[in-house]
């Protein structure tokens, strides 16, 4: 029954994004056929219609709308800009082609449409998302950075050219990058029991030299810092998919921590989307408790980190009882360690003891 | 050059000037000697005064009250005693009424007598009955130093004589030529006796040495403007002097008692502009757009005003953008009596007045490119000192420039708000043909439509929705 599920996912996806799209523009084309200006109405993104959602666990948008129209002078440009991203998303998503923000940006020139630089073209890109409800990765355009995955997950293509092939996630000891061709692939199968997502590159190296995967049985994330958006969803879908719990660790400090919380209950700029979050995710370490009970070595916390934790302390996403006694400790204690910190205990330390251990703690 | 402007305005004949200046000596710098010869067809001197016109200082036609140019026949003898003074050459005149003869002289001035002397005389046969006037000498000066304000003086005489032909050959023998736009002419003005503020002790000797009148009552009334029965009586009654009094028998100290009470007495009525001569706002008008060539133009005439007894008349225009130079500062362009003013600015009246107003108000500022002309015509222009070059901020002349310029200035506004307007509008209609296609373009395919909707009624709508705002 799994496997059903697993099949239809990716590719239910892709037809519903396009039937999207191209409702988009048949909406547009009535409107004009009818003789009135074309407009749209799409869910405000503006900070007061950005609420913290406990049914859904992640930020939502609320009822506010707000209304673009051709008729105005000042949204004609943008407007202009949004349905010309529509249809070069339609044409990425039906040719089956892979953008970037980037590329999106140069792409928009052979059109005669311009963007005044990326990050007009990267707002315009949210405003499609909001628009049409589905995230940019769901129409082809992926961000730069790049993330990798490691461990018994077998996949099949669907990507163009290698449509049914199949691949299994540990045949490469570098870790496979989470790109387009992974984040549509459909999942086939896995021994694995659990997902571990780490921060890390040097820690994922390690885990991956070290057999974590096998001895833990586990499928392994490398993030590099702050997730991409195609691996929070790829993430989500192993949770999703497979039924397998994740538990991530990170550096300790206020960043690491909302790394993890961002995997787990989302951001305010995703609001718009679903599918990014990973509720029952858990936060495994490092810990500022951790520091302590481990004596790590430390760093004092900069005025930077105690701002941002009392930032967190406020967070309604941080109101569980684990996250804040953790940021009441790094206040406490005012240290910081990196995942690296475990080292000053030899090579296989973290693996041969933390990482038991806090699995069993945070399970 | 005022001179033969004069003439012509009197005569009503559009007037054609021509003036030569040509090396003599020919150093090529510095101070040198220039051979000036200034010609007009104007109404001409009439052949016996013309060793007084030109040979004797105060000679002149001008001792009546009404707007001229210049006042007492000073400035034509005092060039000509400048060059003979500097070159110890003689002058030659040549003038005609319009009569069958063409009277030429050859002169120099007696300076220590102030008389004439002439040194040749000829008639020669006038059969086209040429009227006019020609005065040729010598002086000494400074062309290349003294070239732009010459060039100044000469294009901004043209601005407020739109009616004239004036031609320049200058000594590197270059020809400017100020060609007339128009051939109508301001209405001349019309002679009136002094008003009663507006006089002195010498100018009431110099009436009462002329009178025919027989009593002081008749003598009120004859001599001085706007001065009826009524007035009369009352001011005498006021002045205590006698009614029947023979205007002949008044002493020195009676006179000066009169003068003193003229200007006590507040009975009298101002004075009107019927004696002023000023150029009006179409003529103006025609001036600016022909030296200045500016985009825009408002000119605004004031009505009469007094100061001190001395009606005057101020106008004023701005002229923005086409050919004006964009300088710091607004271009400030003075006349009085249409002779232009040209040193001296940062005393003038006017010039005060412009540096305090508030130009954002108007949506103007000093760095766009606008000259501002203020023209104050008067039959006694206050004049700060003997140079003429300025004129004082007497109150009464400030407030009507003053009200002159905000006029002009929120003219200016409208012009400029508007256009802004019609730009944005103009803008906004490009931007809506430039996007609208695309955006029924891209909605076709998405659509996957053929046809792409016809968006031309939407541009339309635009269109017509612009017209009506503006």
């Amino acid at each position: 029954m799994k496997k059903e599920k697993v099949e239809s996912s990716a590719m239910e996806r892709k037809k519903e994004v396009l039937t999207n799209l191209e409702n988009f523009g048949s909406r547009l084309y009535g409107q004009m056929e009818k003789g009135s200006f074309p407009w749209i109405e799409m869910p405000s993104r503006s900070t007061e219609n950005i609420f913290y959602s406990p049914e859904v666990r992640q930020y939502i948008l609320g009822e506010k709308t707000v209304r673009r129209t051709a008729r105005n002078i000042r949204h004609i440009r943008p407007f202009t800009q949004l349905v010309w991203t529509a249809y070069f998303a339609h044409e990425l998503t039906q040719k089956r082609k892979t953008s970037t923000l980037r590329d999106v940006y140069y792409s928009a020139q052979a059109y005669d449409m311009s963007f005044k630089d990326q990050s007009e073209s990267n707002s315009i890109i949210v405003d499609l998302e909001t628009a049409v409800g589905s995230s940019r990765e769901d129409f082809n355009v992926f961000p730069e950075e790049r993330s990798a995955v490691f461990g018994d997950l077998t996949i099949e293509y669907t990507v163009p050219g290698y449509e049914g092939r199949q691949l299994n996630l540990a045949s490469h000891p570098d870790g496979m990058m989470i790109g387009p061709a992974l984040t549509y692939s459909e999942f086939v199968k896995t021994s694995a029991d659990k997902v571990i997502v780490i921060e890390k590159g040097a820690m994922f190296t390690r885990f991956v030299e070290e057999g974590v995967y096998k001895k833990f049985n586990s499928i392994l994330i490398y993030t590099a810092g702050q997730a991409p958006r195609a691996t929070r969803y790829f993430i989500h879908r192993l949770n999703k998919e497979m039924d397998l719990p994740v538990f991530i660790f990170t550096d300790g400090d206020p960043w690491g921590m909302h790394i993890a919380m961002v995997l787990i209950s989302g951001s305010a700029n995703a609001a718009h989307l679903r599918e990014l979050t990973t509720p029952d995710a858990k936060w495994s370490g490092v810990w500022a408790s951790d520091i302590v009970d481990y004596k790590l070595p430390s760093d004092k916390l900069t005025e930077v980190d105690i701002k941002r934790l009392h930032e967190l302390r406020r967070d309604p996403r941080y109101k569980d009882e684990l996250w804040q006694r953790e940021v009441k400790k790094f206040l406490k204690i005012g240290r910081k360690a990196e995942q690296e910190a475990f080292s000053r205990y030899g090579l296989t330390y973290i693996v041969d003891e933390y990482l038991p251990a806090k699995l069993k703690e945070t399970a | 050059m005022e001179n033969a402007l004069d003439a012509s305005d009197l005569m009503r004949i559009p007037p054609n000037i021509y003036i030569r200046l040509a090396s003599t000596d020919g150093t090529g710098s510095g101070a040198e000697t220039y051979r000036l010869r200034v010609g007009d067809n104007g109404s001409g001197v009439p052949a016996r005064h013309i060793p007084s016109a030109f040979g004797q200082v105060l000679f002149g036609s001008k001792y009546k009250l009404r707007q001229t140019r210049g006042t007492f026949g000073l400035g034509g003898t005092m060039a000509i005693l400048y060059g003979q003074i500097t070159t110890h050459e003689p002058a030659y005149v040549a003038s005609s009424t319009g009569t069958a003869r063409i009277y030429e002289y050859k002169l120099m001035i007696d300076i220590q007598n102030n008389r004439p002397i002439i040194l040749n005389h000829k008639t020669h046969v006038n059969k086209e009955r040429w009227h006019g006037t020609v005065v040729e000498f010598s002086l000494e000066g400074d062309y290349l130093r003294a070239m732009p304000k010459v060039l100044e003086y000469l294009k901004q005489t043209a601005v407020v004589n739109p009616y004239a032909n004036i031609t320049f050959a200058d000594p590197k023998g270059r020809l400017y030529r100020f060609s007339r736009a128009t051939t109508e002419m301001p209405p001349p003005p019309k002679e009136i006796p002094p008003h009663p503020f507006g006089v002195d002790v010498e100018t009431i000797q110099r009436i009462m040495y002329v009178t025919q009148s027989r009593s002081m009552l008749e003598f009120m009334q004859t001599h001085f403007h706007r001065v009826g029965g009524k007035i009369a009586q009352q001011f005498l009654d006021f002045a205590g002097i006698p009614v029947s009094k023979r205007p002949k028998k008044m002493d020195p100290k009676e006179i000066v008692k009169l003068v003193r009470s003229l200007k006590k007495f507040d009975g009298f009525l101002p004075p009107d502009a019927s004696c002023l001569s000023p150029l009006g706002e179409d003529l103006l008008r025609t001036g600016i757009l022909k030296e200045l060539k500016p985009e825009f133009t408002a000119v605004c005439q004031r009505k009469p005003s007094t100061y001190s007894g001395h009606p005057f008349i101020v106008e004023v225009a701005i002229a923005y953008g086409g050919e004006i130079p964009r300088k710091d500062d607004i271009i400030l362009y003075r006349f009085a009596n249409r002779i232009p003013l040209l040193y001296d600015e940062a005393s003038d009246v006017s010039y005060r007045i412009l540096k305090s107003m508030n130009w954002r108000r108007y949506k103007s500022s000093p760095s766009m490119p606008i000259a501002l002309l203020i023209h104050v015509c008067s039959t006694k222009i206050p004049y700060k000192t003997v140079g003429k070059e300025f004129i004082a901020g007497r109150p009464e002349v400030g407030r009507e420039i003053l009200n002159g310029i905000r006029e002009v200035a929120r003219r200016l506004q409208r012009f400029l708000s508007k256009r802004e307007h019609v730009e944005k509008q103009k803008r906004r209609l490009t931007t809506f043909s430039k996007y609208l296609p695309k955006i029924a373009k891209f909605s076709t395919d998405l659509a996957g439509k053929k046809q792409p909707p016809d968006i031309e009624k939407l541009l339309k709508s635009v269109k017509k929705f612009e017209e009506r705002k503006s």
